[in-house]
């Protein structure tokens, strides 16, 4: 086993890319990885590449062999699937590839194109991340669900819309300065508030947006990026995934995620830490409950406290606990597919000491990314660490 | 094709499904349990909790209680014509349920968390495909209309 280092992070602004292909999107973001690097695309031994509705958005399936020639690289490529946590799985075997001694140099990320769908039809394409039989059918889309979760959380531990808007006001306030993100204003507490409903509980600013984006890391061994005299300061010291029952109705508890809690574990056990050790944290918040459930999976709320977080100011920017400091899915975008990739790259910004927002975390040493697919049947969590 | 009924009409992946909406319109709702009581919906081989291939058809509760609900006002171009609607997670024994919650008459889906409700096989207003429909259970809820 060797360790793993994110040598690199390359991200495309994430928004509205009308005119712009899923394969230039990719490029982008892949060149400047490769830039951040300073890793030759020669070196890259495997891509893998995450990317959810592809075939749906641009009439394109196999988009891994279209993704290396828009990297420019040449070596097994592969697209992995897992509805929203699509590049979460991609960069979690592309981290075991490496820790196995397999390869020293793997491209890992994600692309999503969704704007060019009307609202309806990405509607539909996010719903099949749903049981297609049990639940699709029966009228979840997927705001629709999460509004389930979050209706079932009130009712089993208490909390409020208002408590759901803090969640949103914050992630929006830390989008501001954040060079990548889709939406960079503020949006107040009560702005949330009074927007018009999507799946009640759940109002417009509760749900991320419908966006473009892609994400790319360059991942090394530890011994590659010595003898490259590589700066990667920052190593990915854990990871772990979880799989829960597909359909919501069928999981043991309605407002928790095991798949997340599995995940976790996994995560903090490989890593060698505990939940108490992390000092900043990018959740998987595609909807302001998400983030919740997923404060609460990673252990660092106990669970049915991790409603009024935001609202006690404990995951603000000047909290104890940042959350989001990206601005997160809420306010930076989720480009399904790239999202996960997205999350370790800025990640890996804040614990590196060059992101917009990283004078809010200067002494932090342990990061967490909790990516969710569906409603989290599927969850992947990394943990990354200042390794010098 | 033929014209028999919806169930040799769909796609042989949505036989078992079909059968199983045409046993919940007849009013012989069924999970599939295994030894250990657990419910599931079929198709099903095994048991998704515990592995077991010994699944036997056990019937739903006469009537379930909403464990969670939601008023879905943006929906699927398959649901267009029916938004605002109510969806619900029920609990009817065996298994859960998911489906679309209906008061009578044009009343405003107002579902609550512990509402006792009967099931049934409805049709979407959009294009009339079936879905399960949950009704409120006589007395068991404020909108107090019968169907």
């Amino acid at each position: 086993m060797t360790d793993v280092r994110v040598a690199g992070v390359g991200l495309t602004r994430f928004g509205d890319h009308p005119e712009r292909t899923g394969r230039d999107l990719f490029g982008e973001a892949a060149l400047r990885a490769f830039e951040d690097a300073g890793v030759d695309s020669a070196d890259v031994e495997e891509l893998n590449y995450g990317n959810f509705m592809g075939a749906l958005a641009e009439h394109q399936g196999h988009q891994a062999p279209l993704m290396a020639e828009a990297a420019g690289v040449r070596c097994p490529a592969t697209r992995y699937e897992s509805a929203c946590a699509s590049a979460g799985v991609a960069v979690r075997e592309a981290v075991r590839t490496v820790a196995a001694g397999d390869a020293d140099v793997v491209l890992a990320g994600g692309m999503e194109r969704m704007t060019n769908l009307p609202t309806d039809e990405v509607t539909e394409g996010l719903a099949i991340a749903a049981d297609d039989l049990f639940e699709v059918r029966a009228g979840v889309t997927f705001p629709g669900a999460y509004a389930l979760m979050a209706n079932a959380y009130f009712d089993a531990y208490g909390g409020s819309r208002e408590d759901l808007a803090h969640v949103a006001s914050k992630n929006h306030a830390n989008a501001v300065p954040n060079e990548y993100a889709q939406y960079r204003t503020e949006v107040s507490v009560e702005e949330a508030m009074d927007a018009p409903p999507v799946a009640e509980p759940l109002h417009l600013y509760d749900a991320c947006p419908i966006t473009d984006g892609a994400s790319a890391l360059v991942l090394v061994s530890e011994e590659y990026a010595a003898d490259h005299d590589l700066d990667a300061s920052v190593a990915v010291t854990g990871t772990g995934q979880g799989t829960d029952r597909m359909a919501l109705g069928d999981r043991e508890h309605l407002a928790r995620t095991p798949a997340a809690d599995d995940a976790a574990d996994a995560a903090y056990a490989d890593a060698g830490i505990d939940a108490d050790a992390v000092d900043v944290a990018e959740v998987h918040d595609c909807f302001t409950i998400a983030e919740v459930l997923a404060l609460e999976s990673l252990g660092l709320f106990e669970t049915g406290e991790g409603i009024a977080a935001a609202r006690e100011g404990t995951t603000t920017a000047d909290g104890d606990l940042p959350v989001n400091l990206s601005g997160g899915l809420k306010a930076k975008g989720h480009p399904v597919g790239a999202t996960g990739g997205s999350q370790i790259a800025e990640l890996t910004r804040l614990l590196r000491g060059d992101h917009p927002n990283s004078e809010h975390v200067s002494d932090a040493e342990v990061g967490v990314a909790h990516n969710a697919g569906g409603t989290v049947a599927s969850a992947v969590v990394h943990v990354l660490e200042v390794a010098e | 094709m033929s014209d028999a009924d919806a169930s040799e009409d769909a796609a042989p992946t949505d036989r078992e499904y079909a059968e199983w909406l045409d046993a919940l319109a007849d009013g012989g709702g069924f999970a599939l349990v295994c030894p250990d009581g657990h419910g599931s919906l079929p198709p099903r081989r095994v048991c998704p909790e515990c592995g077991s291939a010994d699944l036997s058809r056990g019937a739903l509760d006469e009537t379930g209680v909403v464990e969670t609900y939601s008023v879905v006002h943006v929906p699927s171009p398959r649901f267009a014509d029916d938004a605002p609607y109510a969806t619900a997670v029920v609990d009817f024994g065996p298994t859960r349920l998911t489906g679309v919650y209906r008061e009578g008459g044009d009343a405003a889906p107002d579902p609550a968390v512990g509402d006792r409700v009967t099931v049934d096989v409805g049709e979407r207003a959009t294009d009339g495909e079936r879905l399960v429909v949950f009704r409120p259970a006589d007395g068991e809820t404020g909108s107090g209309i019968e169907r």
